[in-house]
């Protein structure tokens, strides 16, 4: 049988500010463990929450961005659980009221077709703390720290088909939440982490089947991975005659392999209601309007204006726009070389394939976009050939063994263009391939570019690959001629 | 000294007839020597208070003394107290000291208060007769074989008592009202948002208010000026501005227009009681005030209304009292979930444990929208009520109590006769309105209060009323020879 | 509305509180009377009413997003029950 995946995401996005979401205790990564969780963080008896501007205002961008609806009235409420790293005995998130919702957003895939997947709504709520797993004599530690962040989770439709679908949705939120400055987007820190609710039905039925949910994927391999898996099992489950479970799942990127989560296993009822602490969040239709005004340039108008301006093929401006890091990085080398198509293809050729070899994120690469730019310029002044630059400067710089300009002296690598040396330099090759010269002059017009190679190639050589090729071949055709 | 108000403390303060360390000291000295016949103090704290009231008697001496500098006075065990154990009257916080105060305990401090301890109370203040605390229950002063009224139960014991001159409250359904009108003294519960709920241990955070107790108006007046007023740490906290409350004390009230709830007066009102209301408005009548038949026709849905909102937020509220980071963690927990069961079985009381599972039920799946839901709803049709009332009155008044105060585990084996306590006091609450109890009458030798029940923020005018009240009666000023007796 | 021994088992779990055999009848019968009061609500026509859920039908203020807090950890760790290495320690937590 032919089976149909159905995935919908629901995704927590950590926001940028500087200030948890119901307290004034700061929000910075990596901090010593619960020196960032104060008395409300902790639920110290008789502390309350009073909401923080700017999460409402990040919530308000993200819903924007999005077309989605903004409500100008949304509610928090408190949902009841019990676990060690949530200090209140409850997470206080938003249910029927949310502040953003319900949207549409319009994914690319590498074939070229769009889709649109819905989304159902985006609410408001604060992030748990963390339970280390290290044995302490038997005990888990606890770090409050993260209680108290502010998140986005943003609900979609059961709108995809297909991991690589699902994927590229996951890729635009983390694409529009950096663009719009509103997370960091640092997802190996868990700032973007994915539900995936997945089910799988035989190809053209229209009824869902049961979906598992699996938690917390904080990459997009991940993501890959674990969709692969779990649609799978599914399939499998279903055709040995077994029924899927409705159940939570907790995917090991370290293994590939995934397990029911014991801790969600008993029933729960979460007993959510309007949270007393907090009141009634009401936004003026103004406030909304001064936002979305100022709101930064977002991915998809970033592509377009990547297509006209510097006259980029959707493709390649898809794949710059979609990360603002990439596409800022896209634009200061433009700004220092002047050649956006020369640029586009060193970032999505030389430059990812370097950051992928050492695995770290562009935030970290070691080359600049101004060297680049540098580097660049340099290609294109004839200083160095494409070639070194790609094989001996470029690896240089990553290494940070000195600035473009000063490499190239450094190495020796300036390209020859001198035309005296460089007909010194012919004439020597010429004379020891007396035999192929006169075959080259003997054979008709048409057919000589073919043999043109045969002197090229050595005459590089000898020249260490500094040569300027364009030069080397004007001279050698002007010594060739009978 | 003991037999001084608020307002003759700070006067003599200010003449210098006694120094704040003085008046201090002879309140411990009450305390420590009389009160082992209320349990009204679950923690006294002398070396405190003898320090704070030398400071205020420095600031005095230098002329920048704030408006109550150097008055003793106890708080609550429900006010969070820097440095000092906040137990919440339950062996769950019997060993927190919490690493801050409270802003109405801050705002007295500011104004000059000093702490003499703090007071007995309802375990979460879950209560209306001071039986259910960890640390026993509190005697009346005019009966010590019966309850003086609950939650605040300590602290209108100990005012009552003379053990202090004032002491705060909590009121979440009749908390501070209840136990002043068994007790004999003034207390007000404020509107809603009044006064921050920060650092205040939450039973139900849309229901709880801070207020006075007192033993008149004109110092609750004071204590109120002190404590009320916007906190940007609690939410849900008014920043309308606080008027100057001694300010209208002394206005003539002719012309006042009282509003009586038929459904107060009517239905099975206890015959003394009603004696001693009537009596106390007749006396109102008497001062120029107008008594005007009022309908509140949703009233009797209070209490039920009451009984879902209040145990619904006070479930989630205790949720934190979970062993992991204060008070009470179990002896050799065997999982995550031993921990957490345990803990909070032997951590709280049987009251407390059965509005928790109250609460959790009325929220559970499939009864949110016939519980809760509908609790909401009827707490709208009860503030309608009442804003329909305030259209044709200044005020409304009828009883605080159903009746004078009744004897020790007279009510403590039926949790619904308990709740009925309240049923003149929880309406208050539900609609946010501001709401005072005086002393009105005695019956039988036990005091018993009137209740004056005024519109949002209209403090003033009940403080008002109750001023011009006692400056005609001496209900406020009776007392039984016990409380007064010299140590 | 009439609860049972299930219903207190149920509501116990839920709550992380335990019931004892001994008491759970007492309790259930207890419960099942504070909910017939309040059953009362159940006959008031509530169907045009809207919810209230502050009595002042305030909205919420916002805060500047400032950090406010500083460490405080000592003080906050030396009322805990156990910590170590600046963690709340618990038993085993199982995912």
């Amino acid at each position: 049988m032919q089976w149909e995946t159905v995935i919908g995401l629901e995704i927590h996005v950590q926001l940028c500010t500087g200030s948890k979401i119901f307290s004034g205790a700061a929000t910075r990564f990596g901090a010593e463990p619960n020196t960032q969780a104060c008395a409300i963080d902790l639920a110290m008896p008789g502390t309350l929450p009073v909401l923080n501007e700017q999460a409402v205002r990040y919530a308000i961008m993200f819903g924007l961005a999005t077309n989605s609806t903004i409500n100008l009235r949304s509610v928090f409420d408190r949902k009841n659980y019990f676990y060690p790293d949530l200090p209140k005995g409850y997470q206080t998130t938003q249910l029927e009221q949310p502040i953003v919702g319900p949207g549409v957003v319009e994914i690319e895939l590498e074939d070229g077709s769009s889709k649109n997947v819905r989304l159902h709504h985006a609410h408001l709520e604060e992030d748990a703390g963390k339970s280390l797993h290290e044995d302490y004599h038997g005990m888990s530690g606890i770090d409050l720290n993260r209680a108290g962040t502010p998140l986005i989770e943003i609900v979609t439709e059961p709108d995809m088909r297909s991991s690589k679908e699902a994927i590229a949705f996951a890729r635009k939120m983390h694409a529009i939440v950096t663009s719009l400055g509103i997370s960091d987007g640092a997802m190996a820190q868990g700032s973007m982490r994915v539900d995936v609710n997945i089910s799988v039905r035989p190809q053209g039925s229209d009824e869902l089947g049961t979906r598992t949910e699996t938690k917390n994927l904080n990459s997009f391999k991940f993501m890959e991975d674990a969709i692969r898996v779990e649609v799978h099992r599914q399939i499998e489950l279903i055709e040995d005659g077994g029924v899927v479970a409705q159940e939570t799942r907790l995917y090991n990127g370290d293994t590939g392999e995934a397990r029911s989560m014991r801790s969600k296993e008993e029933a729960n009822d979460y007993r959510y209601f309007p949270c007393p602490d907090l009141l009634p969040v009401v936004v003026d239709q103004a406030i909304v309007d001064e936002i979305a005004a100022s709101l930064p340039e977002l991915p998809d108008t970033r592509q377009k204006r990547f297509i006209t301006e510097y006259g980029l093929g959707r493709y390649d401006a898809g794949l710059l726009a979609g990360e603002k890091t990439m596409a800022d990085y896209f634009e200061a080398t433009v700004a220092q070389c002047d050649d956006a198509k020369l640029s586009a293809n060193w970032i999505t050729a030389e430059l990812a394939a370097a950051l992928n070899r050492h695995d770290i994120e562009l935030e970290d690469c070691p080359v600049s976009a101004r060297q680049l730019g540098q580097l660049i310029t340099r290609i294109i002044d004839g200083t160095v050939s494409g070639k070194i630059a790609k094989q001996e400067i470029f690896p240089a710089l990553w290494d940070g063994e000195a600035g473009v300009d000063q490499l190239i002296t450094d190495k020796g690598l300036r390209q020859v263009s001198d035309s005296s040396a460089l007909e010194q330099l012919v004439d020597q090759v010429l004379a020891d391939k007396a035999e192929q010269v006169e075959q080259y002059r003997a054979t008709e017009e048409k057919k000589r570019k073919k043999l043109l190679g045969g002197f090229m190639g050595p005459i590089m050589k000898a020249s260490g690959g500094q040569a300027n090729p364009a030069m080397v071949s004007e001279i050698l055709k002007r010594k060739l001629e009978p | 000294m003991h037999k001084l108000t608020i307002a003759g403390i700070v006067e003599g303060l200010g003449r210098g007839d006694f120094s704040s360390e003085e008046i201090t000291r002879h309140y411990l000295r009450r305390i420590e020597q009389l009160d082992a016949r209320y349990n009204s103090f679950i923690s006294v704290t002398p070396d405190q208070a003898v320090a704070r009231a030398r400071a205020a008697d420095k600031r005095r001496s230098k002329g920048d003394a704030p408006p109550l500098c150097g008055v003793p006075i106890a708080h609550k065990d429900i006010f969070c107290t820097e440095g000092i154990r906040t137990s919440c009257g339950s062996k769950m916080l019997d060993n927190f000291v919490p690493p801050y105060s409270a802003t109405a305990v801050d705002n007295l401090a500011q104004a000059g208060c000093v702490t003499l301890g703090k007071t007995n109370m309802d375990e979460f203040a879950m209560g209306s007769s001071n039986e259910t605390s960890f640390y026993g229950e509190v005697g009346n002063p005019w009966d010590t074989g019966r309850v003086p009224g609950g939650s605040s139960g300590g602290s209108a014991a100990a005012v009552a008592a003379h053990l202090c001159p004032a002491a705060t409250g909590t009121d979440t359904g009749g908390s501070i009202r209840q136990p002043a009108s068994l007790c004999g003294i003034t207390g007000l519960k404020p509107t809603y948002g009044r006064v921050s709920r920060y650092g205040m241990v939450a039973f139900a955070s849309s229901l709880d208010q801070a207020g006075p107790m007192t033993r008149s108006a004109e110092d609750a007046a004071l204590l109120l000026q002190a404590m009320a007023g916007f906190d940007p740490r609690d939410s849900t906290c008014s920043d309308i501005e606080v008027p100057d409350y001694s300010a209208g004390l002394d206005k003539p009230i002719d012309g006042l227009r009282i509003g009586l709830p038929r459904e107060y007066f009517e239905q099975g009102l206890d015959t003394g009681t009603e004696t001693a209301v009537r009596g106390a408005l007749a006396e109102l009548e008497a001062m120029g005030a107008r008594l005007v038949d009022i309908d509140l026709p949703h009233s009797h849905l209070s209490v039920a209304a009451y009984y879902v909102i209040a145990p619904a937020e006070a479930s989630a509220n205790l949720s934190r009292f979970d062993g992991v980071r204060y008070g009470y963690r179990c002896k050799n927990p065997r999982d995550l979930n031993d921990m957490y069961t345990r803990t909070r079985t032997e951590g709280f009381g049987d009251e407390v444990k059965r509005r928790i599972l109250v609460g959790t039920y009325v929220l559970s799946a499939g009864y949110y929208d016939a519980y809760y839901r509908q609790a909401q709803k009827i707490r709208r049709l009860i503030k309608n009520d009442f804003l329909a009332a305030f259209e044709q009155v200044d005020v409304i008044a009828g009883p605080t109590s159903p009746t004078t105060a009744f004897e020790m585990g007279a009510k403590s084996a039926d949790p619904v006769q308990m709740y009925l306590e309240d049923i003149y006091t929880i309406a208050t609450n539900l609609a946010g309105l501001p709401g005072m109890s005086i002393p009105a009458g005695i019956i039988d030798g036990l005091p018993l209060g009137l209740q004056l029940i005024g519109n949002y923020f209209d403090e003033s005018r009940l403080l008002n009323i109750g001023h011009r009240f006692q400056q005609a009666t001496d209900w406020h000023q009776q007392t039984v020879s016990q409380c007064m007796q010299e140590v | 509305m009439s609860l049972d021994k299930n219903d207190i088992r149920k509501l116990a779990v839920l709550a992380r509180i335990d019931v004892d055999d001994a008491i759970i009848d007492d309790v259930a019968s207890k419960i099942s009377d504070i909910l017939a009061m309040v059953d009362q609500m159940q006959a008031q026509d509530t169907s045009a009413v809207e919810a209230m859920a502050n009595p002042l039908d305030a909205v919420q203020r916002l805060r500047r997003d400032e950090i406010t807090e500083t460490d405080q950890r000592q003080s906050f760790q030396a009322i805990a029950p156990a910590t170590e290495d600046g963690l709340y320690l618990v038993p085993k937590v199982i995912d």
